[in-house]
């Protein structure tokens, strides 16, 4: 009963903070994935990366620096934040995700298991 | 109906098509409209002094972006290298939705501003334009003798 609850209030909160969905490219290679998401205006003290599970979160809070008397507009970037959930697969090695930030692009390397990574199987004669 | 460049969850978008109509109903959109969803996302907004205007353009090198004013007509153009890797490399694309290529976007700007004083920063991918507005369109208080 009390777990159900738990549930419950967390889905209420990821949906009273709704984020942007940052585009994303992603492709792959024999040893890993890349992973490239766009997030301008978040500061790199501001970017938040969580792996739990097979669950990978990118999460983002945008600061820029806005004249306190500043009337807005025109807006296009309507929300504070951005967010973006990724499954992973279990060849991925989740210890070993590097990740670059630079200029509100993030770059993130996901290497594949060494178990996963191709190999030669060496036939033996018997 | 455009593609967002930054798409959110349903209730935001209920939110944003509720204040659309209603900005559609006391908003006369200006000759070269306001593009939305094309790259770079644009904020704009304005304080009794200045014009503020929030380019979000991540990843790009600031020397390349080209900023120009021609009669209260402000350009931001540039390019945008692609990420992916070639086609030559042994690589799968799975998820491809990031901007590459040249932009190029347009805005009208109030007729008092002044294009000598002009402020352009880049920082954390958003490229920040400041400019100022003449005296005589800032509000001033007038004393009564």
């Amino acid at each position: 009963m009390s777990e159900k609850t738990a549930v419950t209030k967390e889905s209420e909160t990821a949906r009273n903070t709704a984020a942007l969905m940052p585009p994303v490219d992603v492709f792959e290679d024999a040893a890993g994935i890349t992973l490239y998401a766009d997030m301008p205006g978040v500061p790199k003290d501001k970017l938040s990366l969580q792996v739990e599970d097979d669950t990978l979160t990118i999460e983002g809070e945008i600061a820029l620096d806005l004249p306190a008397d500043m009337e807005a507009s025109h807006r296009e970037v309507s929300l504070p934040s951005y967010r973006r959930v990724f499954t992973l697969s279990r060849e991925l090695d989740k210890e070993k995700v590097a990740a670059e930030f630079n200029q509100g692009v993030l770059k993130l390397r996901i290497p594949k298991a060494a178990h996963a990574q191709p190999r030669k199987i060496e036939v033996k004669v018997a | 109906m455009y593609r967002a460049l930054f798409p959110r969850d349903l209730f935001s978008e209920l939110d944003r098509l509720q204040r659309e109509l209603q900005q559609s109903v006391d908003f006369s959109p200006s000759i070269r409209g306001l593009p939305r969803g094309g790259f770079p996302a644009m904020n704009i907004g304005h304080t009794p002094k200045s014009v503020e205007i929030y380019v979000f353009a991540p990843g790009i090198d600031p020397a390349a972006i080209d900023v120009q004013i021609e009669k209260s007509v402000l350009t931001v153009a540039g390019e945008r290298k692609d990420d992916l890797p070639a086609k030559e490399e042994k690589a799968a694309v799975h998820i491809d939705e990031r901007f590459a290529g040249r932009f190029r976007r347009v805005v009208t700007l109030p007729d008092d501003v002044d294009p000598s004083a002009v402020n352009a920063r880049y920082r954390d991918g958003v490229l920040h334009i400041s400019i100022s507005r003449r005296e005589a369109a800032q509000p001033r208080r007038i004393s009564i003798k």
